[in-house]
């Protein structure tokens, strides 16, 4: 009798003709979605290429047919990124951090993480209308403090989210030998749980600067727009995505370069964010 | 039920101790007396309650909610379940070593320092010598001292069972809780840690879980078998492996139990 380990044997053939198939399947939806990520990064890199001139970084937006850059709208844009990132962050580690080290019993917790889900999947546009509602319409101006508002209502759930998860995945072996030496719960945490978390969290915090750094919707009902580089964060501010949006628009050739190159200079920032964000966390594990 | 060896000088007794995981029964009323300074085992199968018992002695039950202990601890007269003092007090009495090495994401000399700092505030210098201290009750200190600031994740498993031992020893704790410390390394390793159980109860009372009974024959003074949630047997562990008194433990440690 012929043993059942040779090439020939049916059971192995079969396998072997359904582990190629699969393979050619998955390789082919690999293909496909890439085609189009790369497609969209090359047209915008080769669109963009040619705007992406010093001036973009050192001129403000020009009227139409005039030599400018995009200054005041990437000033605007650090600004509301920087104070929405300030204000979010904060909010969204103490948060994780209940759920992730306090929140074990009880319903607060779940409840809490249900609805963070929720707001992590909201449409952003939802989020700009909300600001605009309690805080644009009452107070009667667009101002870069409302901007900057709406992103950090957007950061928030992101940090929530990736801190309660980097904390969950601290082995709590850690945590008995931190109490077992008499340590105090916060200490735990502050002093093991968040060391041990620490590129994870960090991470968190540079995707959701990421995020916000392409978001339009959320700033064309809060920030506005300016055509003047403005400082002042009580006063409509110039952002690249909004920026981007009208040029994009508009009939006049040289705006449309410029809408090309502020496409061009978020994607290459986010694509930075994303490299640095992985590197930290790739050291780490 | 065995009747209850009363030792004359124990640092630790245990009296009609009950322990629930939910609705799930893991020790019956179990009393036992652990002596002063002196090594005692745990053996049984694995889910007799061995590791439960244990970590009864600092309350590291208590972490989660389900887990309920009723019955007697007493340490020095008081009963630890029932204490009113702050258990982190409590807990830094009683050290533990768990299975698995748990090194703090930090450097070798914070590893060691970190418990200290909980409860002292030392000048530079004299916690470096608590440091080195530690790391010598241990013997880690010859393999470690040219690299203290390196992390403690980097040494290897043995090393990083016995920092943790070190970590344990430089809060200076009455009682050292040491819940399968060998399970993970290798024999050598093993060899290593068993020389130092016997070093380190010039000092302190270990309390010892360990599958493996030779281990708890060559290290240990007393030796408690359980089985199914019960104190089925405890005694000196010479009478233990040479005279138990119950059939049940010589089947265990004659390896005929099924």
């Amino acid at each position: 009798m012929s043993s059942p380990m040779e090439s020939g044997n049916p059971v192995y053939a079969a396998r072997r003709r359904v582990n190629a198939f699969m393979l050619t399947l998955s390789g082919a939806a690999l293909a496909f979605g890439l085609f189009w990520l790369v497609w969209i990064v090359a047209t915008l890199l080769w669109e963009g290429a040619t705007a992406l001139r010093p001036s973009i970084l050192l001129q403000p937006t020009p009227p139409p047919g005039n030599d400018g850059g995009l200054s005041n709208a990437i000033i605007g844009s650090l600004m509301m990124a920087g104070v929405g990132t300030a204000i979010g962050t904060p909010v969204g580690i103490l948060a994780g951090t209940y759920l992730a080290e306090y929140g074990r019993t009880g319903w607060l917790a779940p409840a809490t993480r249900f609805i963070n889900d929720v707001l992590l999947s909201a449409p952003s546009i939802v989020i700009g209308l909300f600001v605009y509602a309690v805080y644009v319409a009452r107070v009667g101006h667009f101002s870069g403090w409302a901007g900057a508002l709406a992103l950090s209502v957007i950061v928030i759930p992101v940090v929530v989210r990736t801190t309660d998860d980097m904390l969950k995945l601290v082995p709590n072996s850690l945590r008995e030998a931190a109490v077992a030496l008499g340590c105090p719960k916060w200490k735990m945490i502050t002093l093991v749980s968040y060391r041990a978390a620490r590129a994870g969290i960090l991470t968190g915090v540079l995707l959701a600067v990421a995020r916000i750094s392409g978001e339009t919707a959320p700033l064309l009902f809060t920030a506005l727009n300016n055509q003047f580089t403005s400082w002042n964060m009580n006063a409509p501010m110039a952002n690249l995505p909004v920026v981007i949006f009208q040029f994009a628009m508009s009939p006049y050739d040289d705006w449309q370069r410029l809408a090309w190159g502020g496409a061009a200079l978020i994607t290459l920032v986010v694509l930075g964010i994303n490299i640095a964000a992985r590197m930290l966390f790739s050291k780490k594990h | 039920m065995a009747t209850v060896l009363e030792l004359e000088k124990p640092k630790v007794r245990v009296r009609g101790l009950d322990f629930h995981y939910g609705r799930f029964q893991a020790l019956k009323n179990v009393s036992l007396d652990i002596a002063e300074k002196k090594v005692t085992a745990f053996i049984g199968p694995s889910g007799c309650g061995k590791s439960t018992l244990l970590r009864v002695f600092n309350r590291m039950f208590e972490l989660y909610p389900e887990q309920r202990a009723k019955g007697e601890v007493l340490m020095d007269g008081e009963n630890l379940l029932t204490s009113k003092r702050d258990v982190s007090l409590i807990r830094a009495k009683i050290g533990m070593v768990f299975q698995k090495a748990t090194p703090f994401p930090m450097s070798i000399y914070d590893n060691i320092a970190f418990g200290v700092r909980l409860f002292e505030r030392l000048p530079k210098g004299q916690m470096d010598e608590r440091v080195e201290w530690a790391l010598q009750k241990a013997a880690l200190w010859s393999e470690v001292k040219d690299k203290l600031n390196q992390s403690g994740a980097s040494l290897s498993g043995g090393q990083q069972q016995r920092l943790c031992i070190a970590r344990g020893v430089a809060v200076k704790p009455e009682v050292l809780l040491l819940d399968e410390p060998c399970s993970a390394l290798d024999p050598i390793s093993t060899a290593r840690i068993e020389e130092l159980i016997e070093e380190l109860k010039d000092d302190y009372t270990v309390v010892i879980v360990t599958h493996n009974m030779q281990q708890a024959a060559r290290c240990s003074d007393y030796t408690a078998y359980m089985y199914l949630g019960d104190l089925v047997e405890f005694g000196e562990t010479d009478q233990i492996f040479l005279k138990p008194r119950e059939q049940a433990t010589e089947d265990y440690i004659t390896g005929r139990f099924g």
